[in-house]
């Protein structure tokens, strides 16, 4: 311990921490900037560029960054001097200076770290006027939008996407005033290796990075009386739509979400754990079909569309492992347009499939060729995230709060708990293991709950034994992990099956979720309410699922099928690694 | 994207140095350099190859091509003109004898002439003050120059044409 004093009142403090955490820890609040420290998630950037913490330290001539120096024995640092005071002031009104003033219809308006900040410090006019840098947006990609005019250089995007997601899409490029945070050879992001986890997004303090927003045209296709429209919502919505509205982190709002989502106007409301069942049945069988006839194991979940994405620039010689199972909204789309749109009665030219997702990768995958059953008809027509269903019920003018609790249609409405738990890190995998473990013993097990999948850990692995065999799982979220764990199996190391997610903390972390202000604790919230939700459920294995089992009846026949292979698989492409 | 020449033998002559190098971590400033060198500058495609080697990010090595002003992305003359504008030379008026190239050859700093010949950079000192006001034609230092000196070294060049060692 090092005794240190902060705004004249001693502190003992941890060796090695630095004067921000240090701060934190005695209660003194230093404004920041750049500096974001999810620590767990392997998120540090410390790289001290926007130089908005500066204090004072007795014996120092110069004012020095807190968030980048480490504390010393005897250090008297005071935070709130006028001169660190005016300081943080000049740096802020410096950044706005060559900032657009365009907050009224930014889309982080009341949700920009910049524009908390110029609060905070009490800035009411932008004495600089300099320069003013232009640069193009980058619109290129169906799922995110670069707009380097709002970037400050902070840097947390590189860092997230170099050293957490390992995918190294972005770089400072050029210098001085010209400085951006740019792709290799100004490449359109479309064209770059980027996955589109929307992690970037999620770390982005301001307006710089943000999500391609679909919501115009989920409005035109519902006001279309031609259309019919059905939407569809990921499991880890209901755990983090409440927040968009002021309500407590971690609440379950699957009826509120449902009775908002009639309200707006869907002609069906469906929900995407219907498909997560379906894809469990499919991936289950993957499994056992691989394990009996010696395919090439471990078997790869293949869920989350930033994984596949990833897997196909950095690991192409890998492409034979990953499952072959659709993501559960794509199984939805292909389910929906033909069997039950057959059932409906309905031309599916016809039906507007909307998926609400926590993600952004979403996007780009449901523009994905192989995906489309004609050249311009999608199985799923528009993705929305979490955020731009908030803003959707906002707009209508619906107060979510007060809402009833509604259930799901009862077409594609039904599911199991092993689809609730999706929507987080080792929740496909459990699901599958619920289902694969009574198809390969023949006997209803009393245990459902693999407490030994689960947790924050960024890979994790576990040998479970069924009936005498031993079966190794692996798990990984966070690219960075992923590729760990690849590398290990490409250097022998043996599992049975493998989750990945690519999003620190799974789906309920995702690039579309609600902006969790880097709080862990708020993902980890998040992925408790929806392990609750599953406890919850009457039916918790997916193969009990009585809408699946008729749809096999009626139409799918068995799992692995023909049919369902033309309908509920796809196919995965090499690519190029930059 | 003009053509590589010779392209074969130089990304050999890249690959040589680059497996020689005993550690590859910071060794991209250095690699660049070299392959500046080898290709006379650094198209995406030699900038792949080396992020590829050097198993790092293309933006990465974009980023540090981009950042340092001695790297270029695009191909120079056949006779690199550079005009020193350090403090000595620039007091001396190397701006007059600047100015004088750019109306001569009529392409401004960073271009090059359309026939490839020339390709025109201002830098900073290159450590002969005493000669200044200096300038260099690939590497060759001509010291104390005069606007009216400029006609006489580009026609000297140009009777060179494609004879040039390079």
């Amino acid at each position: 311990m090092i005794n240190i004093t902060i705004n004249n009142n001693p502190f003992q403090v941890e060796d090695g921490s630095t004067i921000l955490d240090a701060a934190k820890k005695a209660g003194v609040h230093i404004p920041t900037l750049c500096h974001l420290d999810m620590h767990d998630f392997k998120m540090v950037n410390r790289v001290g560029t926007c130089r908005v913490c500066m204090v004072e330290v007795e014996g120092r001539r110069n004012l020095i960054p807190a968030c980048s120096t480490v504390v010393a024995e005897g250090m008297v640092i005071r935070t709130n001097t006028i001169r660190a005071i005016k300081a943080r002031r000049t740096i802020v009104e410096l950044l706005l200076s060559n900032h657009p003033k365009d907050c009224l219809i930014c889309e982080r308006n009341q949700n920009c770290e910049l524009q908390s900040l110029a609060a905070e410090l009490g800035i009411r006019e932008v004495k600089y006027q300099g320069y003013q840098s232009h640069h193009k947006k980058d619109t290129s990609s169906y799922s995110l939008i670069r707009n380097a005019e709002k970037c400050i250089l902070c840097r947390r995007c590189e860092t997230m996407c170099n050293e957490v997601q390992t995918v190294g899409v972005y770089s400072a490029v050029n210098r001085g005033f010209e400085t951006v945070i740019g792709t290799a050879f100004d490449l359109p992001m479309i064209e770059t290796a980027c996955t589109f986890c929307g992690q970037c997004v999620s770390v982005c303090p301001t307006g710089a990075l943000t999500l391609v927003d679909n919501t115009a045209e989920v409005w035109a296709a519902i006001y279309d009386p031609e259309k019919y429209v059905i939407v569809q919502t990921a499991p880890a919505i209901r755990a983090a739509l409440g927040e968009v509205f002021q309500m407590p982190v971690g609440s379950r709002v699957t009826g509120k979400m449902t009775a908002a989502l009639r309200r707006l106007g869907f002609d069906l409301v469906c929900d995407t754990d219907f498909a997560a069942d379906l894809t469990i049945m499919e991936e289950a069988n993957e499994l056992l079909d691989r394990l009996k006839n010696n395919g090439t194991l471990p078997i790869l979940t293949s869920c989350c569309p930033a994984w596949v994405k990833f897997i196909e620039h950095q690991f192409p010689d890998l492409l034979d492992i990953p499952s072959t199972c659709k993501s559960p909204h794509e199984m939805f789309g292909a389910i929906a347009k033909t069997h039950y749109a057959q059932k409906l009665g309905i031309d599916p030219e016809k039906i507007v499939v909307v998926s609400v997702m926590p993600c952004l990768a979403k996007k780009y995958e449901a523009a994905r060729p192989e995906l489309a059953y004609g050249k311009n008809s999608a199985y799923v027509d528009y993705v929305i995230s979490t955020r731009e269903l908030g803003s959707m019920i906002r707009e209508a003018g619906i107060t979510f709060a007060d809402l009833p609790d509604e259930d799901f249609d009862s077409i594609m409405g039904e599911s199991t708990g092993a689809s609730v738990i999706f929507g987080t890190t080792g929740g496909v995998i459990e699901a599958a293991l619920r289902t694969a473990v009574y198809w390969l013993t023949g006997e209803k097990l009393d245990k459902i709950d693999f407490e030994e999948l689960r947790g924050m850990q960024g890979i994790r692995s576990a040998t479970i034994d069924v009936q005498g065999t031993p079966v190794r799982i692996g798990i990984a979220h966070g690219l960075g992990n992923a590729r760990a764990l690849l590398e290990a199996v490409r250097g022998g190391e043996k599992y049975h099956a493998i989750e990945i997610m690519a999003c620190p903390g799974g789906c309920v972390g995702g690039g579309g979720q609600p902006y969790h202000g880097n709080n862990i604790e708020i993902i980890k919230q998040r992925a408790d309410a929806l392990y609750q939700e599953d406890k919850d459920k009457s039916i918790r294995r997916s193969h009990e699922n009585t809408e699946i089992q008729r749809l096999y009846e009626e139409f799918l026949e068995t799992p692995g099928s023909h049919k369902a292979h033309e309908l509920l698989h796809t196919t995965y492409t090499k690519r190029e690694k930059i | 994207m003009h053509e590589l020449k010779n392209a074969d033998q130089k990304y050999a002559q890249l690959d040589e140095f680059i497996d020689a190098l005993p550690e590859k971590d910071g060794a991209l400033i250095m690699t660049l350099h070299k392959a500046q060198e080898i290709f006379g500058y650094l198209p995406a495609e030699v900038q792949n190859h080396v992020a590829h080697k050097l198993q790092i990010p293309a933006s990465k090595v974009y980023g540090v091509v981009t950042f340092y002003s001695f790297f270029t992305t695009k191909p120079k003359g056949r006779f690199k003109i550079n005009v020193c504008m350090g403090t000595a030379c620039f007091v001396r008026d190397s701006q007059k004898v600047l100015d004088e190239i750019t109306k001569e050859l009529q392409i401004k700093v960073g271009e090059n002439t359309p026939d490839g010949l020339f390709s025109l950079d201002a830098l900073r000192c290159v450590g002969a003050c005493g000669l200044a006001p200096v300038i260099s034609v690939n590497g060759k230092v001509y010291g104390r120059v005069k606007p009216e000196d400029v006609r006489n070294i580009v026609e000297e060049h140009m009777s060179m044409g494609g004879n040039d060692d390079e």
